[in-house]
């Protein structure tokens, strides 16, 4: 069951009903694993615009230049941040998915690897960039997307998520980048 | 019936933000394959003022139409409906590829030039009456999109319209899509 994440302490009011529209999978995509399914909380237009928000309050004003968002639960929750803020929204993909000149990290999976790919040039030094997905498990994907923005020269201000699964210990993988999460799901 | 829309000229004057909108796409030959010039919309999105024009004309379009639902095409539907659809205070529905969604789904075939695809909506996510719009970056054959509109119908939702960044040329002026409009900013950079 997810919660917010400092449990009942100084929590923001909005946390409840961003945690209370996500819905849980049981058995997604295999055997054993709850997926956290946000889809219902898109589908709730209040808890998808106070997810924004909440986010977009804690980065405005902060020289954020960029949004790097990860294909493609990333892109649903970094361009409406982007936009808010101001920032340049880089969409970092799959292999082979981005035309032209890319950057690509390989990152590891339970069985076998897989690869993020960024453009060239999307990203400058100097650039100071959050990276956006739906959720930090093991944080194989997230260190791989702040390898990519870092090989560019870009500062990554933190990483972050709407839901976290802490049991999964991915916030020990980001390299002492700090992470901010909406929810917990334990 | 109606037509497809083509918004860069209205009565002879060019919006300036189309025209920013359109030099702000990049053109990408032989991706993913010779002979297919791609219009890439990663470097609109790398200028925020332009992004957010792209936006606003799309929510100035649909603000008083009552839309409930705003559709999004796996992926880089991702990037334009979200915005839009917190704008009008309607819901996101992502259609994905096969196998993406989790739950019970529906899924709709499409042809391919080789072979065909499939696109899948969630079971509920949309009820019968339903105002929606469809949002994908480009239009080319309308596969894709004939495959979302299909989705929402056979569901008893009532398509609105498909809305693109960028249209192929062959949706200038006549076209549409399973008797749904079609609305395109800009057409195709070649």
């Amino acid at each position: 069951m997810a919660c917010g994440k400092d449990g009942e302490q100084e929590q923001d009011p909005r946390i409840g009903g961003i945690a209370a529209s996500i819905r849980v999978v049981p058995d997604f995509p295999k055997k054993g694993i709850m997926f956290q399914d946000i889809t219902t909380l898109l589908l709730d237009p209040k808890a998808f615009k106070n997810t924004v928000d909440l986010f977009v309050e804690r980065y405005i004003g902060k020289d954020v230049s960029v949004v790097a968002g990860i294909e493609a639960r990333g892109f649903i929750f970094g361009p409406p941040i982007a936009l808010a803020i101001g920032a340049k929204f880089i969409p970092l993909r799959k292999p082979r998915k981005l035309p032209g000149e890319v950057i690509s990290e390989k990152y590891v999976l339970e069985y076998g690897t897989d690869c993020l790919e960024m453009h060239v040039g999307a990203v400058q030094p100097g650039d100071r960039a959050l990276v956006v997905d739906d959720l930090i498990a093991t944080g194989g994907t997230l260190c791989a997307a702040m390898n990519l923005l870092e090989r560019a020269g870009a500062e990554v201000v933190e990483c972050a998520c709407v839901i976290e699964l802490p049991e999964l210990k991915g916030r020990e993988k980001l390299n002492g980048k700090p992470l901010y999460v909406l929810v917990e799901s334990r | 019936m109606k037509e497809v829309v083509m918004l860069e000229e209205e009565n002879g004057v060019v919006d300036p933000r189309l025209q920013a909108i359109k030099a702000a796409i990049r053109v990408v030959p032989h991706f993913p394959k010779p002979g297919i010039m791609f219009n890439d919309i990663t470097t609109m999105l790398l200028r925020p003022k332009v992004f957010k024009d792209a936006v606003e004309i799309f929510v100035d379009r649909y603000r008083d139409m009552s839309i409930s639902a705003v559709a999004g095409v796996e992926a880089r539907g991702f990037i334009f409906g979200p915005p839009i659809a917190l704008a009008l205070g309607a819901k996101f529905i992502p259609l994905r590829k096969p196998k993406k969604l989790p739950g019970e789904v529906i899924s709709e075939s499409y042809v391919l030039e080789y072979g065909t695809d499939s696109l899948e909506m969630h079971v509920g996510a949309v009820q019968p009456g339903e105002r929606v719009i469809i949002i994908d970056d480009l239009v080319a054959t309308g596969g894709t999109l004939c495959a979302a509109i299909n989705l929402l119908e056979r569901v008893g939702a009532d398509v609105v319209e498909c809305a693109c960044l960028i249209g192929l040329p062959k949706f200038k002026g006549g076209c549409w899509l399973n008797g749904k409009p079609v609305y395109v900013l800009v057409d195709c950079r070649q």
